[in-house]
């Protein structure tokens, strides 16, 4: 195994966990709800009612870009060109993918990853254990089985 | 801890005042770890290339933090406001899980986006971030709950 340590944060990838498991616990403790982002989202285009927190919750990760810019160093904001319609063909099909299934699978890299194994649930650790799994996978045969083919 | 409260209070000023704090934090969190930058994540996603292990450590210190949160409100046994807890309920691991956690992961190999850091950087206006969350928004809705047995 072959470590980046030129692009290793491990300092702010603890620190930004850490305010992940804040937000976490205040969500549960303030609202009684699991801070999973596919279930909130879920919620808010699928069921009739209880959308107001949703909202709420929502309104808040898409200001904290906001916030970060005035707290944060600026090298937080990748930047990208704009995606062609191959990419933008490939990343709606990326996403379908995710919404699809974190929709059946009832969580996400929060829900589960985060919320789920800080309950010690076993469902969350077999999907957590599933999803990595798969991303390991695909990432390994685009980069490294089909060059050239994107990513 | 399955048991829901019986109670009947909603949302008031101060709890959805709360929630929008928790999403900003989170957002901050997220941001903060690089979790909203896709070239970060699949660095972490590809074991065979050059690996940047820093997000196994975004999943530590969110778990460590989160179990505090979890700890305490089972300690209560309930919320802070007296809303009601929404637990999920332990349910054996089955087929939706297993497939749909399958499915997450291509789509999160593939663009290097998991939900809520594709929220987040449409609010810095990161432009491959809206094709991943409109296709998101559709994946989320088109499945009818009956044929997920709820």
């Amino acid at each position: 195994m072959n470590i980046a340590w030129s692009t290793f944060t491990p300092w702010s990838a603890l620190a930004g966990g850490a305010l992940i498991g804040l937000a976490a616990s205040v969500l549960l403790l303030v609202n009684g709800r699991i801070a999973g982002i596919s279930g909130i989202l879920a919620g808010l285009v699928r069921a009739p009612g209880d959308r107001a927190w949703r909202l709420a919750f929502v309104s808040g990760l898409l200001a904290a870009p906001l916030v970060a810019g005035l707290v944060l160093p600026q090298h937080v904001f990748p930047t990208a060109l704009p995606p062609g319609i191959q990419e933008t063909l490939r990343l709606l099909v990326a996403g379908l993918l995710v919404g699809l299934g974190t929709r059946m699978a009832n969580g996400c890299t929060s829900g589960h990853g985060v919320c789920g194994l800080a309950r010690l649930s076993l469902r969350s650790l077999a999907a957590v254990a599933v999803f990595m799994g798969a991303a390991f996978g695909v990432v390994f045969v685009v980069r490294h089985v089909l060059p050239g083919a994107g990513a | 801890m399955s048991t829901p409260q019986l109670s009947d209070k909603t949302d008031t000023l101060g709890s959805l005042a709360g929630a929008l704090v928790a999403g900003l934090i989170f957002g901050l969190g997220l941001l903060l770890a690089g979790m909203t930058n896709p070239a970060k994540v699949l660095g972490f996603l590809d074991i065979a290339g050059a690996w940047d292990p820093s997000l196994a450590l975004v999943m530590v210190g969110g778990i460590a933090v989160a179990r505090i949160g979890v700890l305490a409100v089972r300690r209560r046994g309930g919320t802070l406001t007296g809303l009601p807890l929404h637990m999920p309920h332990e349910r054996p691991v089955d087929r939706p899980l297993l497939i749909g956690s399958a499915l997450f992961g291509l789509g999160w190999g593939l663009a290097g986006f998991c939900p809520g850091p594709a929220v987040v950087a449409i609010g810095f206006d990161y432009l491959p971030a809206f094709p991943v969350v409109a296709g998101m928004l559709i994946g989320l809705w088109v499945l009818p709950s009956k044929w997920l047995g709820r």
